[in-house]
């Protein structure tokens, strides 16, 4: 591994984390109030307690592959994928990420929920960074795929969380990312709409899609990736070909459930 | 250099965001209201009657056109105050969007300042409806209201930045904060005529005040018709730039910790 690694140069990689660590106070002593602030800094009482939600962790991953990323709840999965994305910086290490991405972290996550789906698509949309010509173009794709014609003029309070996701994810993949980033979004779809979306990705993979997939259904990462990474408790506990890493985490699972 | 390049090239990219967040805050202002839109420029009317029965009748100042006088300081410092105290809670309010995507963090500042801004348009053309009504001699230099609104968008844009920014670490900021702009209202010549204050008080409410900056210059233009002082507009440019920069920099230096503390 360490070998092959070595050889390839590092402007292969369409993801690169070298050495990321990232590191959170704990919310049980933030300070949130000038009073307490003072207080604490008269008493001497200002030092935070320190968590580290990831440690020392790095991934390399080419063009083109397909990354599942397993792991108990809190081991750092969702953070992980948040560093790549940008959205936290990491305390030290670097990340690196060359081309569009298309995150979907949280199905919806940039909804008015006073407004209807209509104005919320182009929201969202900008929240994306498309331009409005852009979605006006795709619009009508973007309903026919979440399936809510009938609603389009509904505000989004009154839609059922299995719609909201449908609306989320059709506006999400409505470009082929260079890199799509999925955290356990699927989860309250129906039956057909999972199989639909993982359809939708699995298209886009064969199309060239790097992917960084994050789900307890080990089943679907099976389906979805050709490598995993096993978190836990912030540290890489394993990396290499799917079924492998699955099987050593399952393995471990079952043993904490029986022992 | 090459760093503002690409501050810039961010912005373009999510300008359309900027739009939809203006928008959606216009639309939900005022949805399921039976006048609407009217609203904006009815509210300004009404309170101005409210302040200039009370003022006219309780402390009866001798100012010329008092209608029009009141209305440009309440319009001015009203935009001030309704922005900044949007701004306020713009960064804390938008935590499940700023930990879900990654969108640059001012724009949510940003637009909440422009909606503030399109609402005092709304609110000139109350002002103007008054100044057609009261008979005010209207020159040429009306037309530099711009001026003194793009002035007063800058200040208030770089006074939220910091707010924004503060007000994530320490909450208690929004509270202090309402306790000082009463105070700052009452310092500010809105609705009494400067003449008024004594000498001591001067410096503070009126050269160290940049609302006043902006009050005198919009009166200058629409109520006496004549050009502002060289003075009073230098001191305007100067408190939004400065403020504008301040704000900025604390802005871009602490927005990188929010995500800890939202």
């Amino acid at each position: 591994m360490v070998t092959i690694m070595a050889e390839i140069n590092q402007e292969d990689y369409i993801i690169s984390v070298d050495n990321v660590s990232v590191r959170f106070n704990l919310a049980t002593e933030r300070v949130d109030s000038l009073k307490e602030y003072v207080i604490k800094m008269l008493k001497r009482k200002l030092l935070f307690q320190e968590f580290f939600a990831l440690k020392d962790v790095s991934l390399h991953v080419k063009a083109g592959e397909s990354w599942g990323i397993i792991g108990s709840n809190g081991s750092g999965k969702s953070t992980l994928l948040k560093v790549v994305c940008g959205i936290i910086k990491p305390y030290s290490g670097t990340v690196a990420l060359r081309g569009s991405v298309a995150p979907l972290i949280e199905l919806g996550a940039g909804f008015d929920v006073d407004l209807t789906a209509r104005e919320n698509i182009f929201l969202n949309g900008a929240v994306l960074g498309y331009s409005k010509s852009f979605i006006k173009q795709h619009f009508d794709e973007i309903v026919q795929f979440a399936e809510i014609e009938d609603f389009l003029d509904v505000p989004i309070k009154n839609y059922s969380s299995g719609m909201v996701a449908r609306l989320g994810f059709s506006i999400a993949t409505i470009v082929k990312p260079q890199v799509l980033i999925v955290d356990e979004i699927l989860a309250v779809g129906d039956y057909a709409f999972q199989k639909k979306c993982e359809k939708r990705m699995s298209d886009m993979i064969s199309g060239g899609t790097t992917l960084l997939y994050v789900s307890h259904q080990h089943k679907t990462v099976r389906e979805m990736c050709k490598k995993a990474l096993w978190l836990k408790q912030g540290r890489v506990e394993m990396v290499g070909d799917v079924n492998t890493v699955c099987d050593a985490y399952i393995a471990e699972q079952s043993n904490k459930v029986t022992g | 250099m090459n760093w503002i390049k690409l501050r810039l090239q961010g912005f373009y990219k999510y300008k359309s965001l900027l739009a939809q967040l203006v928008i959606r805050d216009i639309k939900l202002k005022y949805r399921r209201s039976v006048l609407g839109y009217v609203w904006s420029i009815l509210n300004p009317l009404l309170i101005m009657v409210v302040m200039y029965t009370v003022f006219s009748r309780l402390f009866r100042f001798d100012i010329p056109n008092f209608p029009v006088y009141l209305l440009t300081g309440q319009i001015t410092f009203g935009f001030m105050n309704e922005a900044t105290n949007f701004a306020i809670i713009s960064i804390t309010g938008s935590g499940g969007l700023i930990k879900k995507t990654y969108v640059p963090k001012y724009i949510f500042t940003l637009s909440k300042v422009t909606s503030s801004l399109v609402n005092l348009f709304f609110s000139s053309i109350a002002l103007w409806i008054v100044i057609l009504a009261t008979g005010v001699q209207v020159t040429f230099y009306a037309l530099l209201f711009p001026i003194v609104f793009i002035e007063l968008y800058v200040f208030t844009l770089g006074l939220g930045l910091f707010l924004a920014q503060a007000a994530v670490f320490f909450r208690d900021i929004q509270y202090i904060y309402s306790v000082l702009t009463t105070a700052w209202m009452y310092l500010t010549p809105i609705f009494y005529p400067v003449s008024l204050l004594e000498e001591g008080i001067k410096v503070w409410a009126l050269r160290l005040n940049p609302m006043y900056y902006y009050i005198q210059q919009f009166r200058d233009v629409v109520l006496y018709g004549q050009m502002p002082e060289m003075m009073t507009v230098a001191g305007g440019v100067a408190f939004a730039v400065v403020f504008l920069v301040l704000g900025a920099w604390s802005f871009l230096r602490a927005q990188d910790r929010f995500i800890l503390y939202i």
